[in-house]
């Protein structure tokens, strides 16, 4: 018995290896070219022969990528609090209440999950210059909310719908308001939901391309993902791989960190022992 | 402290499915009330409306005097102990109890001190500090009461509390339960399906079908003298036997032959609206082995011989399951009844009588046996409205009574 499970245990572990090794090379192999030398960049070894920081130093020089670098946390910052705040109440509504069109607000909201973003990108492109919306922030984050809004809404309402209604009649009870009951009781229960819901919306908006290099023209707007597709050398001479390489290790970090902070709070079975069952 | 009044509570939910019909109920200051029924029968809806949780349709609840249609849940100072028990799973035992109290703004000595006496009487203090989580179901229910009894609220309510534990734990709780109301004297609803819950625990016992209340009275006065058929099948496990018997020549024609009627229920009968069939219903203890019978009570009632198909002895005494001849009696009520019990389509052939005779008769399963049964204590209801005709004045007589 002892014996299967430590074979169990091995080959498991082979398996997760595997997957870990094959979804981190690229990235070290990313990290591992953004210290390299520009002289050594194309050497082809993993581990570079001179370190560097010089990339580094040069993306942060650039006013470009700085900017870039706030347009990026400040839009998607901004459109996750949106879409988590707007979806926790739609959620609660749907998992809570029965009313008319509930079905139908449901469908539509799957709808438009689904709906190709880039057959809506020319249309938004002319809506957004008619509105004087095009290259400002909102003109990036209203396009975001409305693509992550489903989103929020699917897994915040499986979320709640995990929360025993009785907990908020018992809390009634108890001498709560529906806010009281709301505050003190569901939401604490819906913590790692909305957590949840947090990290996927804001990693959706970190990395889009597609609208922020279409519905975006200068640096007042343009986000990371976008300014890293115009960098260029400081002469047309100069081969920018390192500094790319250096950028793109630069927008992970607030994707890891933002994960790696909200982690903590996505407890699985924060639920048990409310309910018998 | 308060006393509890419905008054032609309805409710009518927005479908159209009306799920509790004028409900007259007066709970007297302290009583411990008893709302039983089959699933469905509107006696959730009834404690959720008392609770505040459901919106009265129409009609009035008093409780203390005071009209509290339009009242919060917050606002009527009552508590509840639900089924699931709903303890608040992110917070610890300590924490569940104290949240009524930190609602209402005490003061944190106060709530500390009050949390205390509580787990004290219910004797959870060793577990204050743990979390829900950790608990075993007796333990969670516990705390459940606790949270209820430790802001001293006017009422109690509670949602079958007990349903969710294993069999021998349910009894155990349950004398917790009658010692904790019998300790604080609170007005307490009781919410269950289970008749025996209702039958040990309640003053008064309240017995609803769809939507209405049947009767409500002592646990005892139920078991003897049940108003209709369908309390007289809910009640008493096993359940009441009962036999189609037929109205010829003054007597009446059963499977276990003809049983004689006095004068009282032949003047009933005699009616040009009386029924021509009717449902003999005869309790399991009212059947005696006949060689047992001495020959002064052997005529109080009638012998019949019928085959023996099982026999369970209990060792106190034994359940004979006969089978006779002829139809099974049908009325709504009775069908309903199977269901519930989840019998609907599980009929056999035939019908069987669930006897209990004493530990010393010597019956053995497949032989005919004599069997006695007491024709004072038999019930005759009419299968069209379900009514038992043999009491007067709220009294069940028998068949023989003049």
């Amino acid at each position: 018995m002892a014996d299967t499970t430590t074979r169990a245990k091995l080959q498991w572990g082979l398996l997760n290896a595997v997957v870990v090794v094959f979804a981190l090379i690229p990235v070290l192999w990313i990290m591992s070219l953004s210290f390299k030398t520009p002289a050594t960049l194309t050497d082809g070894k993993f581990i570079p022969r001179e370190w560097t920081l010089e990339n580094y130093r040069n993306i942060f020089d650039t006013d470009q990528f700085v900017r870039a670098l706030v347009n990026s946390i400040g839009i998607a910052l901004i459109a996750t609090a949106i879409a988590v705040v707007l979806g926790t109440m739609a959620a609660y509504a749907i998992a809570r209440l029965d009313f008319p069109g509930k079905r139908l607000l449901v469908g539509v909201a799957l709808l438009i999950a689904m709906f190709p973003q880039v057959s809506l990108v020319s249309p938004l492109f002319e809506i957004e210059r008619q509105l004087g919306l095009f290259d400002t922030w909102p003109g990036l984050i209203l396009p975001y909310i409305t693509f992550a809004l489903p989103l929020a809404i699917y897994t915040l309402s499986a979320f709640f719908k995990q929360v025993p209604w009785d907990l908020e009649k018992a809390a009634k009870m108890d001498g709560a308001t529906q806010g009281q009951a709301f505050r003190r009781v569901i939401a604490p229960l819906a913590a790692p939901g909305v957590f949840t819901t947090a990290i996927l919306v804001f990693i959706f908006c970190w990395n889009d391309f597609l609208f922020a290099i279409s519905l975006t023209s200068t640096e007042r707007s343009r986000t990371v993902p976008v300014a890293l597709s115009f960098f260029t050398g400081e002469s047309q001479f100069e081969d920018p791989t390192g500094a790319i390489c250096a950028a793109a290790v630069v927008i992970t970090v607030p994707i890891i960190l933002f994960v790696l902070f909200f982690q903590r709070r996505i407890v699985s079975g924060l639920t048990s022992g409310a309910v018998k069952g | 402290m308060a006393d509890i009044v419905l008054d032609k509570v309805s409710k009518k939910f927005p479908d159209g499915t009306i799920a509790v019909r004028d409900v007259d109920l007066e709970i007297a200051d302290g009583e411990f009330v008893i709302l039983v029924g089959p699933s469905g029968c509107g006696k959730s809806t009834t404690l959720n409306m008392i609770a505040g949780l459901e919106d009265i349709s129409s009609g009035e609840l008093r409780i203390g005097g005071e009209r509290v249609n339009d009242k919060a849940p917050r606002d009527r100072d009552i508590a509840m102990v639900f089924q699931s028990y709903a303890l608040y799973p992110n917070m610890t035992v300590r924490e569940n109890m104290a949240f009524p109290l930190r609602l209402a703004k005490l003061d944190q000595a106060t709530i500390e001190q009050k949390v205390e006496e509580a787990a004290k009487v219910l004797e959870l203090t060793p577990l204050l500090d743990r979390k829900p989580a950790n608990l075993s179901g007796g333990q969670r229910q516990r705390v459940a009461m606790g949270r209820a009894i430790v802001r001293k609220p006017k009422a109690f309510l509670m949602d079958e509390p007990l349903s969710n534990l294993d069999a021998k734990l349910r009894v155990q709780m349950r004398t917790v339960v009658s010692r904790l109301q019998k300790r604080l004297g609170t007005t307490t609803v009781y919410v269950t399906h289970d008749q025996t819950e209702a039958m040990t625990l309640g003053d008064r016992v309240v017995i609803m079908r769809g939507g209405a209340v049947q009767q409500v009275g002592p646990p005892q006065e139920l078991y003897d003298h049940p108003h209709n058929l369908f309390v007289a099948g809910f009640i008493g496990s096993p359940s009441m036997n009962f036999l189609p018997a037929t109205l010829e020549e003054g007597r009446l024609r059963t499977a276990l032959g003809d049983v004689p009627i006095g004068d009282r229920i032949r003047r009933e009968l005699s009616r040009a609206d009386a029924p021509r069939e009717l449902i003999l219903g005869i309790r399991p203890e009212h059947f005696e082995d006949a060689e047992l019978v001495d020959e002064e009570t052997r005529r109080r009632g009638i012998v019949f011989e019928a085959p023996v198909d099982i026999v369970e002895s209990m060792g106190s005494d034994k359940y004979v399951y006969l089978t006779v001849e002829g139809e099974r009696a049908t009325a709504a009520e009775l069908k309903e009844l199977a269901a519930d019990a989840g019998a609907a389509d599980f009929t056999g052939v035939g019908s069987h009588l669930v006897t209990r005779l004493s530990a010393e008769s010597t019956v053995t399963e497949g032989e005919n046996r004599r069997v006695w049964f007491n024709l004072e204590k038999i019930h005759l209801f009419n299968p069209a409205d379900g009514r038992n005709l043999t009491l007067r004045e709220g009294r069940a007589a028998g068949a023989l009574a003049d």
